[in-house]
């Protein structure tokens, strides 16, 4: 039983920090407190559905498509928006605004084209094949959400700390400035940035659709929240941060429904964000208390 | 149309237009100093609950439980602005839109607030004139504040802090000041919202409402006073005038929202571009 709850609050919180992830990435690279993420993650979740159900494609090829449609849909903001704002040197409350613009222009489009009732992924293929470790018996579909959550995150995290290209965004984090006299190519890699982060945004969308089973218009300002939520438990601006953050708000979910009740879910969750915020505001991994970036 | 059945369709409208326009100046005296805070809608929601509580469960005066509202979300604003206002930017923003879900999901678990459900059947106590002497109280005081030497402080930590500090202002102080003064017009205005409104539930003062309160501000323009009620009325009657769009009327919002982020960076009512608009003039003139 506990055993079993651990893997479900695994399973919740990699979605969490892969969400995450793509939301503390914009932040940290282009300082933009990106509001459309959520906005982003619900649409991955209806074109990885449309694919499948329109289409009739097979989830292997409508998952990165809807990952590739969705990042997309981050670089079209970045390039109409962001960059116009960039190049003004917008004070940061600009993007913001811009963005909870963008993501409302999603959710009402989303809403006027598919309606506001809940749609699903067709049943069949929610066979009850599970795999056997021990006395675990895991679902084969959450095993499978998991490990690509899992995987997409090990993967950004090994390009950011090992490559090239992660150096380079490293050193944009650092100043975008002092990167672009380097010779870095900033502008492109902010239009990279933005393609990644809602990539990895909608591929959450898709995952927590096929593990609820229910895609909803308004499926991502809930989700924001949580990720909002995951960054400062983490650290604001760090990936490590924000990775251990979702995981972290998934497990405490998890056993807060398991060992108290489903009411004290949220409560448990956003009151440990708000010791955190009282303790120590800038979360965890948080570099300094004063950065301006 | 006579005019007491026009007050009794659009009453509600016209009341939320004051309140938002406070809500509006609220958020506008915390951005003046250069703090991004998004908690207003939090400490909004404070004030608002502990008002209506005061009224509809202790039976306290409305005066006083107003007086109550403002003050309960001042306290809390000074406790979490000691370690909150040591972020800056958007790691402020951030903070406090955490906070405010934390404000959320604490009015959807306790018994007092009603839970999920909210409060119902809060007396009906708020006039317009309550409203108007709200507004007109409000603006006086941050135009006194504006010419005063804290008003300078404001301005001296928004251009640049370091600065600031090395003149001698006493940044913390000065930016915990902002915050609470910000927090109290916040509550002020949620005790005037609970009470003409008759329900209140957690979902009013939530993320939705932080950055609809945001919008207004930057919308109307930040550099005068009128610039956040002219925000706050064009925000609340928006759905309004929008309605013909039907199920796409959200939509338009969020199209407006982009369009003046990108094509009126300084909102509506900017003083300096009206000076500028009008130097240009005078000078064709002359020409």
């Amino acid at each position: 039983m506990l055993a079993q709850q651990i893997v479900n609050a695994i399973s919740l919180g990699s979605v969490y920090a892969l969400f995450a992830l793509g939301f503390t990435l914009v932040f940290g690279i282009l300082g933009v407190i990106n509001l459309s993420h959520g906005g982003i993650f619900m649409l991955g979740a209806y074109a990885a559905l449309l694919l499948v159900t329109w289409f009739d494609l097979s989830l292997w090829i409508a998952l990165p498509a809807a990952m590739v449609f969705s990042g997309l849909v981050g670089l079209l903001i970045d390039v109409l928006i962001l960059k116009r704002l960039r190049q003004r040197g917008a004070p940061h409350l600009m993007p913001m605004i811009a963005t909870i613009g963008a993501a409302i222009l999603m959710t009402s489009l989303a809403q006027g084209v598919f309606g506001s009732e809940a749609r699903r992924f067709p049943m069949e293929w929610f066979n009850d094949e599970t795999l056997k470790l021990g006395t675990i018996t895991i679902p084969l579909l959450q095993a499978g959400i998991t490990s690509l959550a899992l995987v997409l995150m090990v993967l950004m995290m090994w390009v950011l700390k090992r490559t090239r290209l992660g150096q380079a965004l490293r050193a944009i984090a650092e100043s975008p400035r002092s990167a672009a006299l380097l010779g870095i190519p900033v502008e492109r890699l902010f239009h990279l940035t933005s393609f990644i982060a809602a990539a990895l945004g909608g591929t959450a969308g898709i995952l927590i659709g096929l593990s609820f089973n229910a895609i909803t218009p308004f499926m991502g300002q809930p989700m924001l929240h949580k990720g909002i939520a995951a960054i400062i438990l983490g650290g604001l601006g760090d990936v490590r941060g924000a990775v251990l953050g979702g995981l972290f708000l998934g497990i405490t979910e998890v056993f807060a429904v398991t060992f108290l009740s489903s009411e004290y879910r949220d409560a448990l969750s956003f009151g440990l964000l708000f010791l955190m915020l009282l303790w120590r505001p800038q979360g965890l991994f948080g570099a300094s208390a004063t950065r301006s970036a | 149309m006579d005019w007491s059945s026009w007050w009794a369709t659009y009453s509600t409208l016209v009341l939320s237009i004051g309140v938002y326009g406070l809500m509006a100046l609220s958020i506008s005296l915390t951005l003046s100093c250069g703090l991004l805070s998004l908690a207003n809608a939090a400490f909004m929601g404070i004030g608002a609950y502990v008002s209506a509580v005061s009224t509809l469960q202790y039976g306290l005066s409305f005066p006083s439980a107003l007086l109550l509202g403002t003050l309960a979300p001042s306290s809390v604003a000074l406790v979490i602005g000691v370690p909150v206002l040591r972020l800056s930017g958007v790691y402020l923003a951030m903070a406090t839109l955490g906070f405010g879900e934390v404000v959320r999901v604490v009015a959807l678990n306790l018994d007092i607030t009603g839970g999920p459900l909210g409060l119902n059947g809060i007396p009906l106590f708020t006039e317009w004139w309550h409203v108007l002497l709200s507004v007109v109280a409000v603006l006086l005081l941050l135009q006194a504040l504006r010419h005063s030497r804290i008003g300078r402080a404001f301005e001296a930590i928004r251009e640049d802090e370091t600065a600031a500090r090395l003149m001698g202002i006493a940044t913390h102080r000065i930016k915990l000041l902002a915050f609470v003064l910000g927090a109290a017009i916040a509550g002020l205005a949620g005790g005037l919202n609970a009470h003409y409104t008759f329900t209140l539930s957690p979902g009013n003062f939530g993320f939705e409402n932080a950055v609809d309160i945001l919008t207004m501000a930057i919308l109307g323009g930040i550099q005068g006073l009128l610039g956040p009620l002219l925000g706050g009325a064009i925000i609340t009657l928006l759905p309004e005038l929008l309605r013909s769009l039907q199920e796409f009327r959200m939509a338009a919002n969020g199209v407006i929202l982009i369009a003046v982020v990108l094509f009126l960076p300084h909102g509506i009512w900017a003083p300096r571009r009206l000076a500028r608009w009008l130097k240009k003039r005078s000078k064709h003139a002359d020409a």
